[in-house]
């Protein structure tokens, strides 16, 4: 027996160590390059490759942010306007469409109903890069292709966001609840929105916040749709300047800096809307 | 995320490019003799767009917006062509909505002709008759050597020459080395002082093909028909076996290039010599600032004591796009855009384009000192290359396939096997099976 309870906390401790070095080394691992790429923000040029990356030298984080605004106009600032644009709006009416059609899958029977529900699964497998090329050829033959809406109108689609919903939805709206609205004289569509949506929340935060990295990431479509610079996304943005440097080293500064101050929003929308993550809202409640 | 989506896009563009050039194969035929003829003036107000990637060229092209209101001209803009532009001109040319206008480099644009991407200019007013103003090989490789045909107008170009710390030759009282044997001798001196004379770039093929050019190689021809590869001729394999010398023997460094170390090694002074294009000067400037003031330019070392050779690496060209409705107005832009003097001078202020015409090299803001070389009137040295540089030079229909074959074995090399000979021979037997896939007439 005193083997036993000898043994246990130090087996307890050997495996609690272990995990904390895994867990040490792969938050090292992703957050060392943004410690780099904030480092790298503060340097001047002449600084930025004559000093070690992972230290401050001369702190110069404002003044290059008041070049980066600067240069060519303020192109940058507007880059940044666009991807929140793009990336707010796509991911608010993809997860309301996603909802919609996520809840209709789990609440409603009708025929073609599991062929519908395979078919947006399927489209979860298909890559949105593989779709660009087509979407884009599409786009041309309605002279759509370089305008606001070649690049918004793939962004409000979300298959992914569908699968959720639908699990979501059948596992967190009791049916009995709905059966009281309907008994109160509710139509589905205000039943859907003023009760079905609370009890799902937490799921459709969970796709809003999938849906926004997703349209603030995507780079090949806008890299094939747009040749306008003032509609650019800033991952667009900032790739056209990067492939420049090689020629035009002043602007390796920019891209740096930029590539910084473009993972902010991303942070904050984590941030902001982590807290309506709570898990299964309606279980339990109606027995 | 770059990484994932680059590999991505290669993907695509390499089945966006064989359904192309199935198209291009089957229709081209009898298109292609017959755009010479018709290029008149459009009736009304004409708008032009025009794809490019130079920083800045909204400015330059403002000026022409300005003096001419009834043809005005968008630009668009995007990534560099290998970064994307080029597979975006593909695209569009087969959805039937190109550009008027658009940047390509010399060695993509056989791949647009290949393809029949491009709209023959050479019946447009004062487009024949400019010939004389640009340096001559520019001008063979916007008509291929083609009779009757014009299919761009030159924009800039990357004369090489030898970029080298004055102040740390002279203290080791090395002699500047004019020759490439003179060179190698300087290579052992420096290293034995614990420095390199330069590194090798894995990655910069069409920097070796700049080294080839220099030596009088060629890797492509397209005498009638078909086209002949010829990356293992002697001149070829002479530039080859020179380097894997300097390899071998560890006299040049292995620091990929356009990296933090790259540009370390020449802000510390452990790399002494860069043999490298027009536009290098910034590079250096900007990456290795402490060594301001300590840097000469000298012409490239030569093959044979007394010549005067020299490379290009670099350079483009603006080309009328297969489909434009209006080619008599985007001949004329191109031409004022390359040709004359305010809208050279403002691509050189805002993006250090250096120009394909011979008056260009004349500019005023080309004739002054550099404060970074010393106060050396360095321009002058890459004015005489640009003269100087072989006008038979030909690039092939698939440079990115080329390059890429050519750069991994060059990595090998780099890593300790085979030697720069075998990586030509690889490359040459991939490219005559990439032009063959491609259902592109070659000599095997």
């Amino acid at each position: 027996m005193t083997q036993i309870s000898a043994g246990a906390p130090k087996e307890k401790l050997a495996s609690r160590t272990a995990a904390m070095i895994v867990m040490g080394i792969s938050t090292l691992y992703f957050l060392v390059p943004i410690w780099w790429l904030f480092i790298g923000s503060t340097k001047s040029r002449e600084q930025f490759s004559s000093t070690a990356g992972l230290w401050f030298a001369d702190f110069n984080l404002f003044t290059n942010i008041g070049d980066l605004f600067a240069y060519n106009d303020g192109v940058y600032l507007k880059w940044m306007l666009n991807s929140i644009i793009y990336a707010s709006f796509g991911a608010l009416l993809g997860t309301l469409f996603a909802a919609m059609c996520g809840y209709a899958l789990a609440k409603y029977r009708f025929p073609g109903r599991e062929l519908i529900f395979n078919t947006v699964l399927g489209g979860v497998l298909v890559p949105a890069t593989a779709l660009a090329l087509p979407l884009f050829l599409i786009f041309s033959q309605f002279n759509a292709t370089n305008t606001f809406w070649s690049v918004f109108l793939p962004s409000i689609v979300s298959p992914f966001g569908v699968y959720l919903a639908r699990i979501f939805a059948a596992a967190s709206v009791p049916d009995e609840l709905l059966e009281a609205a309907r008994l109160d004289g509710a139509g589905e569509v205000r039943t859907f929105f003023s009760v079905s949506r609370r009890l799902m929340t937490p799921a459709l935060v969970t796709i809003f916040l999938f849906q926004f990295v997703a349209i603030w990431n995507n780079f090949f479509l806008p890299l094939i749709m747009l040749r306008d610079q003032t509609l650019f996304p800033v991952t667009l943005g900032l790739y056209t300047w990067n492939s420049q440097v090689n020629q035009i080293p002043e602007i390796r500064t920019f891209v740096i800096i930029g590539a910084f101050l473009s993972i902010i929003p991303l942070i904050i929308a984590f941030l902001s809307l982590q807290r309506f993550w709570r898990g299964g809202l309606g279980a339990g409640s109606v027995k | 995320m770059h990484i994932k989506n680059s590999k991505r896009i290669v993907a695509l563009g390499v089945l966006a490019a064989i359904s192309l050039t199935g198209c291009a194969a089957g229709g081209s035929g009898g298109s292609a003799s017959g755009d010479a003829a018709a290029c008149a003036p459009s009736d009304g107000k004409v708008d032009l767009t025009y794809t490019s990637w130079i920083p800045g060229i909204d400015k330059v092209v403002d000026i022409w917006n300005k003096e001419n209101p009834d043809v005005q001209v968008t630009v668009q803009t995007g990534p560099n062509g290998n970064g994307g532009t080029y597979k975006n001109f593909f695209n569009q040319l087969s959805a039937g909505n190109a550009p008027d206008l658009g940047q390509i480099e010399y060695d993509a644009l056989p791949n647009f002709r290949v393809q029949d991407g491009l709209t023959n200019i050479a019946s447009c007013k004062n487009v024949t008759e400019s010939k004389d103003d640009f340096i001559d090989w520019t001008w063979n490789q916007v008509t291929f050597g083609e009779k009757d045909s014009v299919y761009a107008i030159p924009q800039d170009t990357g004369p090489m020459a030898m970029y080298y710390r004055k102040d740390l030759f002279e203290k080791a009282g090395i002699p500047v080395p004019t020759t490439w044997d003179e060179y190698a001798a300087a290579a052992k001196t420096i290293r034995s002082q614990g420095g390199y004379i330069t590194n090798f770039p894995q990655n910069d093929v069409n920097w070796f093909a700049g080294l080839v050019w220099q030596a009088d190689g060629r890797w492509f021809s397209n005498e009638g028909d078909k086209w002949d590869v010829t990356l293992t001729s002697p001149e070829s394999e002479k530039v080859a076996d020179y380097w894997q010398g300097l390899i071998s023997t560890d006299l040049v460094s292995k620091v990929p290039a356009w990296t933090d170390e790259w540009n370390n090694a020449y802000n510390t002074g452990s790399d002494w010599t860069w043999i490298s294009a027009v536009w290098g000067a910034n590079s250096i400037s900007s990456g290795a600032p402490d060594t301001s003031g300590n840097w000469a330019v000298a012409p490239m070392p030569q093959w044979k004591a007394g010549e005067n050779k020299a490379g290009n690496w670099g350079g483009s060209s603006t080309a009328v796009l297969k489909g434009s409705k209006h080619p008599y107005e985007a001949a004329q832009f191109a031409l004022w855009l390359n040709t004359s003097d305010e809208a050279l001078t403002a691509l050189n202020k805002e993006a250090n384009l250096y120009p394909a015409t011979k008056a260009g090299l004349k500019l005023p803001v080309l004739s002054e000192g550099v404060d970074f070389y010393g106060g050396q009137k360095i321009y002058d040295t890459f004015a005489t290359a640009a003269n100087e540089t072989n006008s038979d030079f030909v690039w092939g229909p698939t440079m990115t396939q080329t390059y890429g074959d050519v750069a991994d074995g060059f990595g090998e090399v780099l890593g300790g096997s085979g030697t720069l000979t075998d990586a030509l021979k690889t490359g040459q037997k991939k490219t005559i099976d990439a032009l063959d896939a491609a259902a592109i007439p070659v000599n095997k």
